[in-house]
């Protein structure tokens, strides 16, 4: 056999295969081990090709379609090293942060588009700093990954916070469910020890891991994902694309004659305690004295069947109304600097949810967040 | 072959290996027997009712009957008749067996294709190949073995050439009762009929010219659809193969020698196919991905590792296809020897996809140039290209018959009668270089790059669907275009 006497002139005895296999079984078991104790996977994620061999990502990691070179991985050090914020900050910088959901993030939007990129847009300056918007949403609706990420995020030196929020995001029953949350549960549990957050850290949605998902046989899929991250990073160096956006189906105008919102059928009095409020007070204390500006994102109001009872797909008018009213309230109690800007977008400029937006949508909201943004001498 | 066929095969080693001394005899039945029923089960499904089943079926009908062209008339078979009929009725069980979870509920993991057709059916075409078969035989066998040849290559044709092909499958749908305006080329995605076609037309050629062994049915089934090399080949020939089948008898199963070097074999495909073949598959070039490159760095990087994951993909399934064959006792022949460090278009010709390559020689270049020098109408250069450029373009249109395929075949025809040309004027200068082997080494660096560039632009005809794209890439590879 051509290129193949190394293998067919080697003389093989069952002592010898046998050999092998004792030795190989022996190696596999040792590097399990060696790697369940050791667990170096938190710091393989901080090693990443991007801004270094390749430009950093503009958003973070998140998707499952292969021709977006992009993908979703429970690794927070990993999504943040692939991720431009992890640059050294610039002298002349002013970092501020973009955090949110699937709108900041940018369903159907190039990087441009993004609020984060619109923001960029509007060359803001303080005090001859050119403010820099980061994009750090990330397509779930959890104020409890929203503070994950941000209390991240501060390694990396923000000087101001613009957090989005909607009030999907906000139910306490739907904090952890998330697979990015889920996952993370030492992550999250220290959140709650640190924050003293109204969560039970025994919560069934945490994924508790055993030993054996520590060693390198449980861990493979965050090795891949890992590694195929870094991988991705070529495509996306080549190409700049980090999600298809083709056709979508438009967010519904009409819809049945149903009041309900989670866990309450009718309408009712919503109690403050069924709110993750606490979460982002939590998110004040995580970003120390960097400000945050708090946003009530746009949401879409539909005008078709039964409008009159919902604004959209997701919100009833009457939880959305009484959600309104709660969050102003913390806010004041709080002391939190909130922009409500829930109608502040024009109907035409929603996609396939009652959230994202169209890049000129995206644009509008953030012209009305930079007119509020804390910049004390912004030309 | 998905990675749980691989395993499956590997797995039936086990028992074939383990067989006791008086079952042995039993081994080329095993590997009979096994074959058939793997055309089965590898079919994917496909859309068009009962064809997932309806083409493995005819894959046999069509074996079957090219054996009966090829079989010497009267001599060694006949003494084997009993055997031939044995062989016959066991392909007819096996298919009537695969037909029965139509009539009784089966678990899903014993069901090997999707609904079957019914059996009247199957038995209507068995009658067809019986009838055509009887026909066959009246005539004499050089017309009979022409008509298989000429039957082979329109077979390939219609298959090979999409609108035709969308033509038949909308043809196919009306049989069924179903949409005919929703038919498509991948509608008739016959797995591993291009394979078992060059090994048929091999054997129907090898009988005319008079070098074909004597196979009995059995051998010569197994053959041609032995089932580590029947999706992707290397593409045996039955004089290497066939004594190879008839000494498995007689293998000493637990030979380790033999087991070592197969499951080496398979390991190393599993990774060379699905760690890194499959891990460059993220980034190389590709229809979606060409137009979305950003700058020609980008383009060429996507280039290198379409090229690169070529060849980990088709070399790790030669390499699983040797170490299963291997383990069952039979050695197929090489198909990769690192194609990409070879310093001329030639050398890499006989390195990648080497059995492919052998078999156009024999069977397209060698006829074709033969004729050309007997007719003494064109010079021997003159000869060299046109048998190059027809041999590659039929290498080319086998993968389908389209505009970049055939300007594949002939970018490496014209590459081969380049080096052909080029090194019968340069040959006596390059011995001179025996003697001076630093200078013999920069030429051969500078062979190794220039001729894997060579082939790795020549992927971008491969790679891409028409020539608009193929035109568009070249011109962007080189910073003409849009980027």
């Amino acid at each position: 056999m051509r290129g193949w006497k190394w293998l067919t002139e080697t003389p093989f005895s069952w002592r010898m295969a046998a050999r092998v296999a004792i030795k190989a079984a022996a190696l596999f078991f040792a590097c399990n081990l060696v790697f369940a104790l050791t667990y170096p996977v938190p710091a393989l994620g901080k090693i990443s090709v991007y801004n270094w061999l390749v430009p950093g990502r503009e958003r973070l990691p998140y998707g499952e379609n292969t021709a977006a070179y992009n993908l979703s991985l429970n690794s927070v050090e990993a999504m943040f090293a692939a991720h431009r914020v992890s640059q050294p900050k610039a002298a002349d910088e002013l970092r501020m942060f973009v955090i949110g959901d699937s709108s900041v993030w940018g369903i159907l939007l190039e990087n441009r588009e993004t609020l984060a990129g619109q923001l960029n847009a509007l060359n803001l300056q303080q005090d001859g700093r050119r403010v820099v918007a980061y994009n750090l949403g990330h397509p779930i609706l959890s104020v409890t990954k929203d503070l994950m990420l941000l209390d991240y995020a501060m390694q990396y030196q923000p000087d101001l916070i613009v957090w989005l929020v909607t009030l999907e995001s906000l139910p306490y029953s739907d904090q952890l469910r998330p697979p990015l949350v889920a996952n993370n549960a030492l992550r999250v549990r220290d959140l709650i020890r640190r924050y003293r957050l109204p969560l039970h850290p025994n919560n069934p949605a945490l994924v508790d891991a055993q030993f054996i998902d520590y060693t390198l046989v449980g861990q493979r899929r965050a090795l891949a994902d890992w590694f195929r991250l870094q991988l991705y990073g070529f495509a996306w160096a080549g190409t700049g694309i980090d999600q298809v956006i083709g056709d979508y189906t438009p967010r519904s105008s009409d819809f049945e004659a149903d009041s309900s919102w989670n866990q309450f059928p009718e309408p009712t009095d919503i109690p403050a305690t069924v709110l993750a409020f606490e979460l982002i007070q939590a998110g004040y204390t995580a970003a120390g004295t960097v400000p945050i500006v708090l946003v009530n994102e746009p949401i879409y109001r539909a005008d078709g069947m039964n409008s009159d009872l919902r604004y959209n797909a997701w919100y009833p008018q009457w939880a959305y109304d009484q959600y309104r009213d709660l969050l102003a309230q913390q806010a004041a109690l709080y002391d939190w600097t909130l922009i409500d800007l829930w109608d502040a977008i024009a109907p035409a400029q929603f996609t396939d949810s009652p959230v994202h937006l169209t890049a000129e949508g995206s644009r509008q909201v953030a012209e009305r967040i930079a007119a509020a943004l804390p910049l004390t001498n912004p030309e | 072959m998905e990675l749980f066929s691989i395993v499956v095969f590997a797995g039936a080693a086990v028992p074939y290996v383990l067989l006791p001394m008086r079952l042995a005899a039993t081994r080329p039945w095993i590997l009979f027997v096994i074959s058939i029923v793997a055309i089965f089960w590898l079919q994917p499904t496909l859309d068009i009712r009962w064809l997932d089943f309806s083409l493995p079926a005819l894959t046999l009908a069509v074996v079957g009957l090219c054996w009966w062209l090829s079989r010497e008339r009267g001599t060694p078979e006949a003494q084997l008749r009993g055997e031939n009929s044995v062989s016959a009725l066991v392909m007819i069980g096996i298919v009537i067996v695969l037909t029965l979870p139509r009539y009784i509920s089966l678990p899903d993991a014993l069901a090997l294709t999707s609904r079957p057709p019914p059996i009247e059916g199957l038995l209507i075409g068995l009658l067809g190949v019986g009838v055509l078969a009887g026909m066959l035989n009246r005539v004499p066998a050089r017309v009979a073995l022409a008509v298989g040849l000429i039957g082979l290559v329109v077979g390939f044709v219609l298959l090979k050439a999409e609108p035709l092909t969308a033509q038949i499958a909308g043809v196919l749908r009306q049989q069924a009762g179903q949409d005919a305006a929703l038919a498509k080329a991948a509608d008739i995605g016959w797995l591993g009929f291009s394979y078992a076609a060059f090994r048929l037309i091999h054997t129907l050629r090898d009988r005319q010219m008079g070098l074909l062994p004597a196979l009995t049915l059995r051998e010569y089934v197994t053959y041609v659809i032995f089932f580590p090399a029947y999706t992707s080949g290397p593409i045996d020939r039955a004089e290497n193969f066939t004594p190879q089948l008839r000494a498995v008898a007689g293998l000493n199963g637990l030979d380790v020698q033999r087991l070592s070097i197969g499951t080496t074999r398979i390991l190393i495909g599993l990774f060379k196919k699905f760690a890194i073949a499959d891990t460059l598959a993220l980034i190389s070039l590709n229809t979606v991905n060409v137009d979305q490159a950003g700058s020609s760095l980008a383009l060429w990087g996507m280039l290198y590792a379409y090229a690169f994951r070529l060849f980990f993909d088709f070399s790790g399934y030669t390499d699983i296809a040797v170490g299963i064959g291997i383990l069952f006792g039979i050695t197929l022949p090489e198909n990769f020897d690192r194609p990409y460090t070879k310093p001329n278009i030639t050398s890499f010709w006989q390195s990648w996809h080497a059995t492919l390559s052998a078999w156009a020689r024999a069977y397209i270049y060698s006829p074709l140039s033969r004729r050309f020098l007997k007719q003494k109408k064109l010079s021997n250069d003159a000869i060299v290209l046109v048998c190059s450029v027809a041999t590659m373009v039929v290498i080319g249109l086998w993968h389908g018959i389209t505009l970049p395929f055939l300007m594949w075949g002939l970018w490496h025809g014209v590459g081969l009668a380049v080096h052909k040309y080029w090194s019968d004027r340069t040959r006596t200068w390059y011995r001179g270089l025996k003697d001076k082997p630093g200078q013999a080494r920069l030429w051969r660096i500078a062979g190794v790059l220039l001729t894997f560039h060579f082939v790795l632009l020549g992927w971008v005809w491969f790679a891409m669907p028409d020539m608009d794209t193929a035109v568009r890439t070249f011109g962007r590879l080189f910073g003409i275009g849009a980027a």
